[in-house]
């Protein structure tokens, strides 16, 4: 009963599929698997914005949207409609077709991001053999895309916004994937279903998690450090900040496609939280093991949907980065960080099994981060305040 | 010949020929792009599917974004600069590109029936690219990452700031 | 026509449209797009012969390919990078206008 439980979307779509032909199966099948993904993450997405809204407005001492339906939840109801009424306005010197297709490049590179995310045991869409690969791979291509949303403009301020966001997301893109590459040395797997199962084992009820472990501590917050900027999220988000930029690379785009660059932006959100779930945090497996009766998926989504309130949390708790304090970040923090982080993970690989690398592992990080913070970002001294008038 | 194989010889060759052609520059990098997705999309027909992965991410993550920077730092896709698009000895150029193919498709052509045939799937498994990477061939391997090392410091001071002749 | 004479034509022409592009253009970035092009043409040869070829388990072929895609990237990285400072220094990218040697 539990397993069929667990397996009950599995079971749900071979049901479907086995009225059909022996030749039509797979095909279908692998349809339906599309069309879940399709249906699921943007009804998550339209609960998700109600619920930053109203997060948000909490953490700033006010209430959130709450006159649509009960507690505002229908928000995203008006929200839709009114982003599908908007008038389409295209400014009259922009690119047409470049500015028509950003919006579609983003959205599809983010939902084939999708495909390799184990959303429960045996739930993976495409198993396969280079899948973080993939990820990372689709995670780039949506660059491509916010340059174009910004050139295409032929706005200097859009532009601005996107080679701002261009740069920073370069920028972020390498402590991303290596933060990832010490999951992959120490689990030997690019294919994320196997990384998930090397999770899975629990010694005395707890699981055997890679957040546990000092590597991979300090790689889940490289790691979600990075994501954040990698979807321009919070305190990163300089290039779409509505008092620096207008609304940066996406000034000029209303109705719909603004509605699919929002949808992009939180479905890609969604995709690197579920990674990071994966990664470091056991992806649908349960924190202990008496709890292995709750159905896996609902583990898998209870992650993603608390590293979400994670996000929210710090976008309305944390002041906007400027664009130098966030490369200099990137570039003199994060990366030396994550470099000691692969040497330390190798470490504890090659010491072996017993309390000998955790105290090593642990001092090495600590020493390394108090080390970095006083010497690479040491505050330069300021001198006293000094004012210019107009006279 | 499938048909996805024409669709992808299509777009690809369309998106170089547009790479080459086009006015505007930075059309020419979208559509180089286009060029190196349609490339992606043949690596992964042919069962390579760690070389396309890596085509995607390396080419269009990395090396198209370099070259747009590059377009915008240089003003290039801004006043359309006198004389045009074409270099002072384009015929030039194109009768030898038109050789070059000529000779390559001779060749290819000629040799159509010594070439192999179809041939089973080869099943790579990155543990298998791990292995030859650490085995058989590490030099190449750390000779490209000595490359690398020294392709971005050589980058990076080419294109710093100098500060001394600034003025 | 075997599948591999498909691919070497379709490499053989996407090298020809390179090697177009970066001997008429007057642009030096469009020089060196054509440069990637005809190094990305390069790279289908080596993966069509690694796929049709003998042994492929010894995947040769494959890495010959992927040290290819790296050292490409470098090479656009530096050659970017030069394209910027000459820019910097006579204001244009315009190769027929950089026909002095003095700067």
């Amino acid at each position: 009963m539990i397993e069929r439980l667990d397996q009950i979307f599995i079971l749900l779509r071979d049901w479907l599929v086995h009225f059909l032909p022996a030749n039509w199966q797979a095909v279908v099948a692998t349809v339906l698997n599309v069309v879940a993904i399709i249906a699921v993450f943007p009804t998550l997405f339209a609960l998700v914005t109600v619920m930053e809204r109203k997060g948000l407005g909490r953490m700033q001492n006010r209430f959130g949207p709450n006159r649509v339906g009960p507690y505002g939840l229908f928000q995203p109801v008006a929200d839709g409609i009114k982003a599908l009424t908007k008038e389409d306005v295209v400014p009259f010197r922009a690119d047409t077709i470049v500015h028509f297709v950003a919006p579609l490049v983003l959205v599809v590179a983010v939902f084939m991001g999708f495909s390799v995310l184990p959303m429960g045991r045996n739930m993976v869409l495409a198993d396969m053999d280079a899948g973080l690969l993939f990820f990372f791979a689709m995670g780039a291509s949506t660059e491509l895309s916010v340059f174009m949303a910004g050139w295409s403009s032929r706005n200097k301020y859009s532009l601005l916004g996107a080679m701002r966001a261009v740069a920073q997301m370069i920028s972020y893109e390498v402590p991303l994937l290596m933060s990832g590459l010490a999951v992959v040395m120490i689990s030997g797997s690019l294919t994320l279903s196997k990384i998930v199962e090397a999770q899975n084992r629990y010694t005395f009820g707890l699981p055997h998690w890679y957040v546990f472990t000092p590597w991979g501590f300090a790689g889940l917050v490289l790691f979600s450090i990075a994501a954040m900027a990698e979807t321009n999220r919070s305190p990163f988000d300089l290039p779409e900040g509505e008092s620096e930029l207008v609304a940066g690379y996406f000034t000029e785009y209303s109705g719909f496609k603004f509605a699919l660059f929002f949808l992009g932006e939180y479905v890609g959100m969604f995709s690197i939280a579920g990674m990071g779930a994966t990664l470091f945090l056991g992806g649908w497996s349960a924190p202990l093991a008496i709890l292995n009766w709750v159905p896996s998926w609902i583990w898998f989504f209870g992650k993603l949907m608390i590293a979400m309130c994670l996000f929210i949390w710090i976008r309305g708790t944390m002041p906007r980065l400027r664009q130098d304090q966030l490369m200099n970040f990137a570039w003199k923090f994060v990366i030396p960080m994550t470099l000691v982080n692969l040497f330390v993970a190798a470490l504890w690989r090659f010491v072996g099994p017993g309390w000998a690398r955790w105290v090593v592992c642990w001092a090495i990080l600590i020493a390394f981060y108090v080390l970095m913070g006083q010497t690479i970002l040491r505050r330069r001294g300021l001198g006293p305040r000094s004012y210019r008038y107009a006279e | 010949m499938t048909p996805v194989f024409y669709i992808l010889a299509i777009l690809t060759l369309a998106g170089g020929l547009a790479a080459v052609t086009l006015k505007n520059t930075v059309h020419c990098a979208l559509a180089l792009t286009v060029a190196f997705a349609g490339l992606a999309l043949f690596f992964l027909q042919l069962d390579a599917q760690f070389a396309g992965f890596a085509q995607i991410l390396i080419y269009i993550g990395a090396v198209a974004i370099l070259v747009v920077f590059a377009i915008l730092l240089t003003r290039s896709s801004e006043a359309e600069a006198s004389g045009g698009i074409l270099s002072r000895h384009w015929l030039a150029g194109l009768i030898i590109a038109a050789a070059v193919f000529a000779v390559l498709g001779w060749a290819i052509l000629r040799g159509a029936q010594a070439l192999p045939q179809e041939s089973a799937v080869p099943a790579v498994t990155v543990h298998q690219i791990g292995t030859a990477l650490m085995g058989r061939y590490v030099l190449p391997l750390e000779i490209v990452a000595l490359l690398l090392t020294s392709a971005l410091i050589g980058a990076v001071i080419v294109a710093m700031h100098e500060k001394e002749s600034a003025k | 026509m075997n599948p591999l004479t498909g691919y070497l034509l379709v490499a053989a022409l996407l090298f020809a449209t390179g090697l177009a592009g970066a001997l008429t253009r007057r642009n030096a970035i469009l020089v060196l797009i054509g440069i990637e092009l005809m190094l990305n043409a390069a790279n289908l040869n080596l993966i069509a012969f690694w796929r049709y070829g003998p042994h492929p388990e010894a995947l040769t072929g494959f890495l010959f390919a992927i040290f290819s895609i790296a050292v490409a990237a470098a090479e656009a990285a530096v050659g970017l990078g030069l394209v910027i400072s000459i820019y910097r220094h006579l204001r244009t990218t315009d190769l027929d206008a950089m026909n002095r040697m003095k700067g």
